[in-house]
């Protein structure tokens, strides 16, 4: 119970304290700028409801995006985690440059991305799979490398093909690992989709929606809008998590 | 009561070395002989000259300080690994391959796997070798009731008390259905009044279903109640240094057993030479 009075009580004080401070104006004073460019929850509230179409519209494009990228790296990046945990050799030459590759700043390349393919979905779902991919292809080797090798030794005694021994207690060892990685590239995602869309969109999305907002210094809508998506970075979490009970039942 | 356990070894068993490994014979029964076996992780050395003939059914009790390289010999017998010099072999078997066909390990801790239940995880061997979850079931389920474990087919292992899974996990080392169970200290982390327990409960489990057994154990009284006989080895790298039958088996009442004035002397034997061993 008061797990969740008491954040809830305290969103409220805080939404309340914003709400004041924004429409006595002790809020843009505070920064300096005119009163219509800092928005009370209110604002943002109706905002969300006057465009609500035009913003469920643009979270279905931004959605798809999120998904289609996520899951390819998810494919991808459980596929290399098993190449990677099955040849040492591959392991050895790839693993540092996989940990190596996280220093390069991907997000600076998308408008580099966009060039060389275009305004489509295409370089936003790259984008997209390459953020996912690398939290995903590490916890997904960790957790297969985390497998007890008692376990495997047990198991060859027991006459376990190597498939088996995969299929019954490498993959398992691993299964919590891997929704660890996929639920830290979920929330990873919905920040890259933004970039992505801000290098380039002719196909909208809510990364290209805030943009226009903000050039109109429409400020309640980019809030209503950066709450989609919080909101949509908090729903894929939660379904991830909610898999991860219903799968990994011995937890 | 066994009167002789130091039995010929299998026809031919220290020149099978180059023998093509063929399809195991399921608790046909099956002798153990190593010969002059040496073994090193890299500079360490861990095995030294070990020589051990075992009858078919019989039961081999290794004991030494921890750290000696007890666990090495056992997954050297199971094939798991290959000596550097020596032969060993298991029915026949010297190469690895032929070995690990004829051996199943029980590890020490008993990694029960969390994701299968206890009916599941003591049917693994069965369905490692093609038989249908159904199958598989129905017969390790068959088993339960005789090992005590009746009604907790469905429990997950951490339902299981140490005891339980310890039955749970020889059972499945069990249904493996080979001639040679290699069992790694497998009542170590158990309570004494639970492990003394477990001890009398696998005397009686090999009389009903006898297999050739190498057991390791750091408890001397364990291994001269459970074995025929016991080898003591030294500290790193191991030797062993003394070899002693045992006075009485696997005897039905496991307390009488151990106090026995013929086992008290053996026991103290043993540890003379374990203490010696271990200088």
């Amino acid at each position: 119970m008061k797990r969740w009075l008491y954040p809830t009580l305290l969103l409220a004080a805080l939404l309340g304290l914003w709400q004041i401070l924004a429409d006595s104006g002790a809020l843009a004073d505070v920064f300096g700028v005119e009163s219509f460019l800092v928005p009370s929850p209110s604002e943002i509230a109706s905002s969300l409801w006057d465009n609500r179409s035009l913003l469920a519209e643009n979270a279905w494009v931004t959605l798809r995006e999120i998904l289609l990228g996520f899951g390819c790296a998810l494919v991808a990046g459980i596929g290399f985690a098993i190449v990677l945990h099955l040849s040492e050799t591959l392991r050895t030459a790839f693993y540092p440059l996989l940990v190596g590759s996280q220093a390069i700043p991907i997000l600076v390349f998308a408008p580099v991305l966009i060039v060389l393919f275009g305004y489509g979905i295409g370089p936003k779902l790259m984008i997209v799979a390459i953020i996912c991919f690398f939290p995903i292809t590490v916890n997904a080797l960790d957790g297969l490398r985390s497998v007890d090798a008692d376990a495997v030794k047990m198991m060859r005694t027991l006459d376990a093909s190597r498939w088996q021994t995969f299929q019954r207690v490498e993959a398992p060892t691993a299964l919590p690992s891997v929704f660890s990685g996929a639920k830290v590239a979920v929330a990873v995602a919905v920040i890259a989709v933004v970039f992505a869309e801000w290098a380039g969109s002719s196909s909208g999305g809510l990364g290209w929606l805030v943009l226009q907002y903000n050039n109109n210094l429409r400020t309640a809508e980019v809030f209503a809008t950066a709450l989609v998506l919080a909101l949509m970075a908090i729903g894929l979490f939660g379904l991830l998590a909610l898999a991860e009970r219903l799968v990994v039942t011995w937890r | 009561m066994r009167q002789d356990t130091k039995m010929p070894p299998d026809s031919g068993a220290n020149s099978a070395v180059e023998a093509p490994p063929e399809t195991p014979s399921p608790p046909a029964g099956a002798g153990l002989s190593a010969a002059g076996v040496e073994h090193s992780f890299g500079e360490l050395r861990t095995l030294e000259q070990i020589d051990v003939e075992l009858a078919p059914h019989g039961v081999l009790g290794l004991v030494g300080p921890s750290g000696c390289g007890k666990s090495t010999l056992l997954e050297l017998v199971c094939g798991l690994r290959e000596p550097d010099a020596g032969t060993i072999a298991v029915g026949g078997a010297g190469d690895a391959a032929g070995r690990l066909a004829r051996c199943a390990f029980m590890p020490q801790r008993d990694l029960l796997l969390p994701w299968y239940s206890a009916l599941d995880n003591a049917a693994l061997a069965l369905r490692n070798h093609g038989a249908g979850k159904a199958a598989a079931r129905r017969q390790a389920a068959a088993l339960f009731e005789r090992f005590g474990l009746a009604g907790f087919e469905g429990s997950a292992p951490n339902e299981l008390s140490g005891g339980m899974r310890q039955r749970v996990a020889f059972l499945r080392t069990l249904l493996a259905g080979k001639p040679l169970l290699a069992l790694d200290e497998p009542f170590a982390a158990l309570d004494a009044i639970t492990r003394a327990e477990m001890q009398e409960w696998l005397a009686g489990a090999l009389g009903e279903d006898p297999r050739t057994v190498v057991l390791v154990s750091h408890d001397v009284e364990e291994a001269l109640y459970l074995s025929d006989r016991v080898a003591i080895l030294s500290a790193r790298p191991a030797r062993i240094v003394a070899e002693l039958r045992a006075p009485g088996p696997r005897a039905a009442d496991r307390d009488a057993a151990v106090t026995d004035p013929a086992f008290v002397a053996v026991r103290e034997e043993a540890m003379k030479a374990l203490h010696e061993g271990s200088r």
